[in-house]
């Protein structure tokens, strides 16, 4: 990525960075120049200062991005062995792939913050750090895998597009490479449900019945009402977030609309109809108990999901041993896939 | 489908990569850390590709893949055997991946049909030789626990190496030469992962063959009952 037309501010705080505890009145400078880097869109790189409360923010927000892309592998992996033909299991496998590999960008960013992916992986372990809910209901079809990437995804990317401009680089960064392959994911889940959609009447029943289970989880994808979101405002100040959780929800719903009618396939909200006064669609009340509930643990797949997380970390635990006492006794050399330890986790320094 | 020689070897080789594909998918999700989720579902992915085109040589790859009944299938018994730990992933990586380079090379070097394929799986399966020997040599010479996986691993799927080096009717290759190839390779890797070359038998006593005869293990049912499920549930349906 380009930055030669960083500003004046971002020299300023690119000299601020922290090699020990800083003097308070030095802080109110350092945050002064943070501010004016922000207000100028500029973006903040790993070693600039920044305020405690914009580290653990982006920590928790990227954290939960990437648990949300490891988890997300499950319900869609769940359909890789029973993929109704040679092409669609080619296409399957390969996004479940780029999940993985999405979850290695974001783990990553959030080590430039300081925090180790160990570290991480153990808080979605123990249930300290979240997933998006959405991951939290199960794959019945073959037409799931569909419907969550016409609408998981492409509700996900209408969250994400806006975070490829957020104001921390290495997440804006990263946000840009998962958008591509996003939007990939997008059309193909479209593409699939069409095939369906037009296929013979079974087929054409198992896409609607997808449809109509995925599409107000979907909706809640975005979040609480933007009266009731907890860190919405400092993020929008802080240019981590771009568009309020409400604003985003409609945009979504103004795409899928003519989309649905396109596929077909209806949309499970009598209430859904075209404003004109408004320019967007209506849409009817979600169902915010049942997004807390599934929040709170009490959703279809929610043990089933860290269940198997966990068992596959255990159960790998021995490998990764094996590969870390390979490269002490041989002196690291040639360096396999392994998890950074604890000890380069250290190096990149505490939040 | 008439089955030649042409036609029967591209479904012993489409066959191979169709079914060590499908059991790789299985790790999905599953594995031991996010660097083998990526490299595992390349691997397969790489395979399923390379079945693609070999099953098309001699058919519908979806009729082939998803029609045929389990002793149609000319596969390795080696590559259908179930997951197991991930030791016993590498202990087969690192044989079928020996074999297949060995075989794709004097493949990519002939006119036959197979040449084209071969020149371009031949790279692929470089990468994937390089992962299970470096996996190999990790888990071979890593702690107590994984040398003994390993071991074990090795020893358990050494009965069903044997059967790679049959002539296969329609691929004009060097078998013996393959097979001494492999073994120099194979037991090489090992004694640098600490590990003994397996001293069993490398094929079964059963007269009545093995995979490329369509004559599988038991768990080989199983797999393509699940595989096939869906795609039979709705018979002449497009995906």
């Amino acid at each position: 990525m380009v930055e030669g037309d960083r500003m004046a501010p971002a020299a300023a705080h690119r000299t601020a960075s922290v090699d020990g505890a800083v003097p308070e009145a030095d802080t109110a400078v350092y945050e002064a120049v943070f501010n004016a880097a922000v207000a100028a869109d500029e973006r903040i790189e790993p070693r600039d200062w920044m305020p405690d409360a914009y580290r653990s923010t982006l920590v928790r927000q990227i954290a939960q991005h990437a648990h949300s892309e490891i988890i997300g592998m499950q319900p869609e992996a769940n359909w890789i062995s029973r993929a109704p033909s040679l092409r669609r299991k080619a296409i399957l496998m390969a996004k479940v792939q780029d999940e993985a590999g999405h979850g290695l960008y974001l783990y990553s960013a959030v080590e430039t913050l300081g925090v180790s992916r160990e570290e991480l992986l153990d808080k979605l372990h123990t249930g300290r750090q979240k997933y998006s809910s959405i991951f939290n209901y199960p794959t019945l079809t073959w037409a799931d895998v569909g419907a969550i990437g016409w609408l998981v995804d492409g509700a996900a990317i209408t969250n994400q597009v806006p975070l490829c401009r957020c104001s921390y680089g290495p997440y804006a960064r990263a946000m840009v490479r998962v958008c591509k392959e996003e939007s990939f994911h997008q059309r193909q889940g479209y593409e699939l449900l069409l095939a369906l959609s037009q296929g013979t009447p079974e087929q054409h029943a198992m896409a609607q019945d997808a449809v109509d289970r995925w599409w107000w989880p979907s909706l809640m994808m975005f979040g609480p009402p933007d009266d009731e979101s907890a860190h919405s405002a400092q993020s929008m100040a802080w240019k981590i977030k771009r568009h309020s959780n409400d604003e985003l929800r409609q945009r979504f719903i103004d795409i899928c609309v003519p989309q649905a009618k396109s596929l077909n396939l209806t949309l499970p909200d009598p209430d859904l109809r075209w404003n004109e006064e408004r320019g967007h669609y209506d849409f009817g009340p979600i169902d915010w108990a049942e997004f807390r509930e599934v929040i709170k643990g009490n959703g279809p797949c929610n043990e089933q999901r860290i269940s198997q997380r966990r068992k596959a970390h255990d159960e790998g635990a021995w490998v990764r041993e094996a590969a870390a006492a390979y490269a002490a006794k041989h002196n690291g050399a040639t360096g396999a896939a392994v998890e950074p330890s604890a000890d380069t986790a250290d190096m990149n320094g505490k939040a | 489908m008439t089955v030649t020689a042409h036609t029967g070897a591209a479904l012993a080789l489409g066959d191979d990569a169709l079914v060590l594909s499908h059991r790789l998918g299985e790790w999905a999700g599953h594995a031991p850390v996010l660097e083998e989720e990526v490299a595992l579902a390349n691997i397969a992915l790489d395979l399923l590709g390379q079945a693609r085109v070999l099953l098309s040589m001699a058919g519908d790859e979806d009729e082939l893949a998803y029609l045929r009944e389990e002793r149609a299938f000319r596969n390795l018994q080696l590559v259908e055997q179930p997951g197991g730990d991930f030791a016993h992933t590498i202990a087969r990586q690192l044989y079928f991946s020996t074999y297949q380079r060995l075989l794709y090379t004097q493949l990519a070097a002939q006119e036959g049909a197979f040449a084209g394929l071969a020149a371009k799986a031949v790279k692929e399966v470089a990468y994937h030789q390089d992962h299970a020997e470096q996996w190999t040599l990790r888990l071979g010479d890593g702690t107590a626990q994984s040398h003994e996986r390993m071991r074990r691993a090795c020893e358990a799927l050494w009965r069903f190496t044997g059967e790679m080096f049959q002539p296969i009717e329609g691929v004009e290759v060097d078998w013996a030469g393959l097979q001494t190839a492999w073994l120099e390779s194979v037991s090489d890797t090992l004694r640098r992962a600490t590990l003994e070359v397996p001293e069993g038998p490398r094929s079964g006593a059963w007269a009545a063959g093995a995979g490329r005869q369509g004559l599988h293990t038991e768990p080989f049912g199983r797999m393509l009952a699940e595989m096939q499920h869906l795609h039979r549930s709705h018979p002449g349906a497009s995906w």
